[in-house]
């Protein structure tokens, strides 16, 4: 049976994690190497770097980073963060990323997620969505949260899914750093409007968090950072509860 | 020394980074002097099967890996084109093992296209699952299936029961990614390089 995956997300600034509230107020939470490794020792399923600083000066020193994690560790892992052209991904990729995310840049010329697919495969190409509603509707968001598009959550998702994304991340910054839950009912709606993998994230406080994700929405995976970095809520303790409560879990 | 068919293949980096992992050194290369130097040979695979196929033709490969003599594993891509016929874009393969490659149906409302994450399987037999419980996960991600047949050494499910490792004579391969399978995936490379 497959298995619900947990997935810790690190976001990387100049080299280090950092870990912020709604993408403001960044708060220092390690070495990306050891807390990636750390993560692998404790069963996370996957891994995901996103690097939220990244310009073009700075994505040798991420590329280099890719190098390092992927001759550490041996479960998949996401690159993302100012991907912007097929040249972008293929740095990661041949650096031995297994996907990259692409956010912004995707909203801006919706044919880098076919020319990714298209090279790589559509299993390299994760769609990150960053989401909020506004009166009342779903909207996607850009440049971190800052940047508002006419684009409706759920049209956009079918969308990048005809365009040949391979998974969606979907981050409901309503839910970021809250610890409030996910945004169940919503990502519900993106879950069952496409037929590709949905990651949820924003808004994990706790392991029933988690249980409510899996056991109310066909989410296929959990992502969260800080609840992992602080150690509030360590993946063994989250895995062995979701077990517990009959979830699919590894 | 352990040869890696290099055709441009999408984890070739991965593969080669599992075995650095336990140590072992490998040559990258599609020409054929050397990979019949190796004693054995890694058929990694991530892409298209079509394009795949092209570059195995444009390398001269098509006749040439059928006819190897020691140890090989296919992973992913590189199994199902040793198998006899992919529907990813409908290209006949190298016809190794005797079954052919179904794209995913999707039966059910929520089933989700392409299969991906953590699956455990159902080892029927074979050396290289030695060690290894069914209840050990493996990473897998595609969206096409090889069917089951006797050359099937385990078996997985999802939408349909596949073949999630095939095996004739000194052919071996995997559906699921053994360099990305954490230590389950780890053992069963172990596995392989002591055949």
């Amino acid at each position: 049976m497959l298995k619900k995956r947990i997935i810790p997300c690190l976001d990387i600034k100049d080299g280090q994690t950092v870990k912020g509230v709604q993408f403001e107020g960044l708060r220092f939470a390690g070495d990306p190497i050891e807390l990636a490794k750390k993560y692998v020792l404790q069963g996370a399923d996957e891994l995901v770097f996103l690097d939220i600083t990244a310009t073009i000066e700075k994505r040798a020193t991420l590329v280099e980073l890719v190098k390092r994690i992927a001759a550490e560790i041996n479960i998949p892992f996401t690159v993302g963060g100012g991907i912007a052209t097929v040249e972008d991904a293929a740095a990661c990729i041949a650096a031995g990323a297994d996907k990259v995310a692409i956010n912004s840049a995707a909203v801006r010329r919706p044919e880098l997620i076919s020319d990714i697919a298209s090279r790589f495969g559509s299993q390299c190409v994760v769609l990150a969505m960053d989401v909020k509603p506004f009166d009342g509707e779903w909207k996607v968001v850009i440049q971190s949260g800052k940047e508002p598009t006419e684009w409706s959550a759920v049209n956009w998702a079918k969308e990048v899914e005809k365009l040949g994304a391979g998974e969606i991340l979907l981050t409901s910054m309503l839910g970021d750093g809250s610890k409030k839950g996910f945004s169940l009912a919503f990502t519900e709606v993106i879950a069952s409007a496409v037929s590709i993998p949905v990651i949820a994230s924003g808004g994990a406080g706790s392991a029933n968090d988690f249980y409510e994700l899996f056991s109310q929405t066909q989410a296929s995976a959990g992502l969260a950072a800080s609840l992992f970095h602080f150690d509030e809520l360590s993946i063994p303790d989250l895995k062995n509860d979701l077990k517990n409560k009959n979830i699919a879990i590894r | 020394m352990i040869a890696i068919i290099d055709y441009g293949a999408g984890n070739i980096t991965s593969v080669r980074n599992s075995l650095r992992r336990l140590n072992v050194e490998v040559l990258l290369t599609h020409k054929k002097e050397e990979l019949l130097q190796a004693d054995k040979i890694i058929f990694p695979g991530v892409g298209e099967a079509g394009y795949a196929m092209k570059q195995l033709i444009d390398k001269d490969l098509v006749d040439f890996i059928p006819q190897l003599k020691v140890p090989v594993l296919g992973v992913c891509l590189g199994m199902q084109l040793l198998c006899r016929h992919t529907e990813e874009g409908d290209v006949s393969c190298l016809n190794v093992f005797e079954t052919n490659v179904k794209a995913f149906p999707k039966l059910n409302i929520g089933d989700k296209i392409p299969h991906m994450g953590w699956n455990n399987h159902t080892a029927v037999n074979g050396s290289l699952f030695e060690g290894i419980g069914c209840d050990e996960d493996f990473y897998f991600v595609h969206g096409y299936y090889a069917e089951l047949n006797l050359q099937t050494v385990a078996t997985s499910d999802y939408i349909v029961p596949f073949a999630s490792a095939l095996r004739k004579n000194n052919f071996y391969a995997t559906q699921f990614h053994p360099e990305k399978s954490a230590d389950p995936g780890e053992r069963l490379i172990k596995n392989f390089l002591k055949l």
